[in-house]
């Protein structure tokens, strides 16, 4: 039997029908000189760097810049034009297009009430270099991105996994990670607890420690269905009053007629 | 079967060098002053705390990965499971993200409901804050009179959405339903009882010597250490940097009313809790702002966009075109244009960011969450340092982490 065809670099969900002449429409790129601010800060910044590409999206200017500048971008950004805060950074995968990764840097002024996207590809495997020593919020941020898409950063403090465990196989994000997890993720406990030659002893019904059997009347009782300890389940209702013989100290049962809804809370 | 247990741990609870005399203990994940799973290892001398290194991801889910997955309505309500104390925030900070993707207006009534929940929910995380913060540090009281209050704002929520912790109450392109009958009359009610309610708190905590002794001069954020660390919401505010979002760039009609943000420039503890305090006034005061523009408003609650909302019930119900792009959208989800967005909107915690890079698909590309509580877990690394021990559980009560949203 032929093994089912399934896309290796990208495992995600795909719609089940899209129409052959859709064209999807695009989200409009205004010139970077219909914004002040941005128009100054893009001139400094041309004149100092390799600016590949730029332009104003729903109001936040995104800059494209060379994969090897941008310690040297954000510091100028940081110091010079005054983009305090680094809210966000993070990694798109774009393997399956081009064998690139598109790393983005979100910042913020204060005082000037703009936002930038600092944005440039680098090819799989390729290092980058941390940016946690200009703004330390990039420390987690890096880490993060590390352990969700394996870019590799250069110069960092504490370059460890950080959601994933550490011993954790490939890196989630990725497109080619399908969403239920891979082989190894469904193994990880079993590895990690008997070791790897127990997958076969426990097998793979086994190796869910949440799975319920529904037929398992040995460590489940099904309520209203209740039978005797270790018998086979049935579908006869049991009618079992749960109150003991004689009443529970302290303990009313519950007279419907007798209780009250209210209307608000006292 | 198992014959050897070959689960090591990676770290030994306690390891006690007697070279340097420091002390390693790990603290969590399951402590109940960790609010959530955060794990907390900690070298100490003595009582001192010298170096911090948080551990996170114990309750990892993937919402990213789960968003890459799903189309932009189903999604919604995985973000309820986000910063679970104030959903409503998480869900509005979405939907706004997609709205600004695809260019939508929103009808006013609709504004203003949004509103009104979430100005409700930043009632409700914050009195969920100082109750649970005033328990770590030993004030009991406290943590049963604020539960009461927020009983009441949750029975509200109730009362609008069905549900009281994972509300969902927030559609993209609008509300799904108007408010209920009487149900300005009882947020009005619960809005006016609220100040002396805030003022009883403060009486019990504001001149309490060890609520003052345990708050203040502990976990000092610098304005630098804020913005180096990238430090929103309270947090920020309470290093005197004024920066609230509803104010500098307004989402919703949070520019027609009439607010302040409330700054605290002592940087410490006590500061932001005087912060939050005066924070839920001013959340009071913009709700009753809301509630007259409310009455100005035509009932419509939802965008007309046909091309990625669903038309009224009404209108599906009766007219064919309505009801085929109804099922489209169900089934297949709407497509929004090419193109990325990075939306901030000012949740109870902070700065919730979401950043959407769509390709045109019914799945968004890349979805980010940028969750305040993460970037504040980090900067334990450099607060704790140099505390007592004790003080470890008033600072990360204090900078009011949740864990949903920082493991995501």
């Amino acid at each position: 039997m032929m093994r089912k065809f399934t896309q290796k670099k990208n495992a995600q969900k795909k719609p089940y029908y899209t129409d052959r002449f859709w064209v999807a429409p695009q989200v409009p790129k205004e010139e970077v000189n219909s914004d002040e601010i941005f128009a100054k800060d893009l001139e400094e910044l041309k004149s100092n760097f390799d600016i590949k590409d730029a332009y104003i999206q729903r109001g936040q200017l995104v800059v494209y810049i060379g994969a090897n500048e941008n310690v040297e971008v954000l510091t100028f950004l940081k110091h010079k034009l005054e983009y305090n805060f680094l809210s966000e950074l993070s990694a798109i995968d774009w393997l399956e297009k081009s064998g690139e990764f598109e790393i983005f840097y979100q910042l913020l002024s204060t005082s000037k009430r703009k936002r930038v996207r600092i944005k440039f590809f680098i090819k799989q495997n390729r290092e980058i270099r941390t940016v946690s020593k200009i703004y330390k919020s990039a420390d987690w941020g890096e880490r993060e991105m590390y352990d969700m898409f394996g870019v590799i950063i250069t110069g960092h403090h504490y370059m460890k996994r950080i959601l994933m465990p550490e011993d954790w196989y490939d890196h989630p994000l990725k497109k080619s990670y399908p969403l239920h997890g891979d082989e190894e993720a469904s193994w990880y406990e079993i590895d990690k607890i008997f070791g790897k030659e127990y997958r076969d002893i426990i097998g793979p019904e086994n190796r869910d420690s949440s799975r319920v059997d529904e037929n398992d009347t040995y460590n489940f009782s099904r309520i209203h269905h209740e039978v005797p300890f270790g018998e086979k389940p049935s579908s006869k209702i049991v009618e079992t009053d749960y109150q003991e013989d004689g009443g529970v100290f302290l303990v009313k049962s519950l007279k419907k007629a007798d209780s009250v809804t209210l209307k608000e809370r006292p | 079967m198992q014959k050897v247990n070959r689960l090591q741990p990676f770290f030994e609870n306690l390891a006690f060098e007697r070279e340097d005399d420091t002390m390693i203990i790990n603290f969590g994940p399951q402590h109940p002053s960790s609010h959530g799973q955060l794990r907390l290892i900690l070298e100490l001398d003595g009582e001192l705390v010298t170096k911090a290194v948080p551990d996170i991801g114990y309750l990892h889910r993937g919402m990213e990965k789960m968003a890459e997955n799903m189309i932009y309505n189903e999604f919604l309500p995985t973000t309820d499971r986000m910063d679970y104390i104030a959903a409503t925030s998480n869900n509005y900070g979405f939907a706004h993200a997609v709205e600004k993707l695809l260019d939508l207006e929103i009808p006013r009534r609709a504004q203003t409901i949004r509103m009104m929940l979430l100005e409700l929910n930043r009632i409700i995380s914050h009195l969920f804050w100082l109750a649970t913060h005033a328990l770590d540090v030993g004030a009991m009281t406290i943590f049963l009179y604020a539960f009461r209050e927020r009983e009441y704002a949750m029975d509200l929520m109730e009362d609008y959405c069905g549900a009281r912790l994972t509300h969902s109450a927030v559609r993209i392109g609008g509300v799904p339903l108007d408010l209920p009958e009487n149900w300005i009359t009882k947020l009005s009610k619960f809005i006016d009882k609220l100040p002396s309610d805030i003022a009883d708190y403060e009486g019990l905590l504001d001149q309490n010597r060890i609520w003052k002794m345990r708050l203040e001069g502990v976990g000092v954020i610098t304005p630098e250490m804020a913005q180096n660390w990238g430090c929103s919401g309270p947090s920020l505010r309470g290093s005197g940097i004024a920066w609230d979002i509803r104010k500098e760039e307004p989402y919703e009609l949070y520019d027609e009313v009439d607010f302040d943000v409330p700054v605290s420039t002592t940087c410490d503890s006590y500061g932001r809790y005087k912060l939050h305090m005066e924070e839920m006034r001013q959340s009071i005061k913009i709700i009753r702002q809301v509630i007259a523009m409310y009455y100005k408003t035509e009932p419509e609650i939802m965008a007309h966009a046909p091309q990625y909302i669903s038309a009224p019930k009404e209108q599906i119900m009766t007219q064919n075109y309505s009801l085929m792009q109804h099922f489209v959208l169900v089934t297949q989800g709407m497509r929004p244009p090419v193109g990325e967005v990075y939306v901030a909107t000012e949740s109870p915690k902070g700065e919730l960011g979401f950043y959407i890079n769509s390709q045109g698909g019914a799945y968004p590309y890349r979805l980010k969450l940028r969750a305040p509580s993460f970037w504040h877990t980090s900067l334990l690394q450099e607060l704790l340092p140099g505390h007592y021990l004790a003080d470890v559980v008033t600072i990360i009560g204090n900078l009011n982490i949740v864990f949903g949203e920082i493991d995501r």
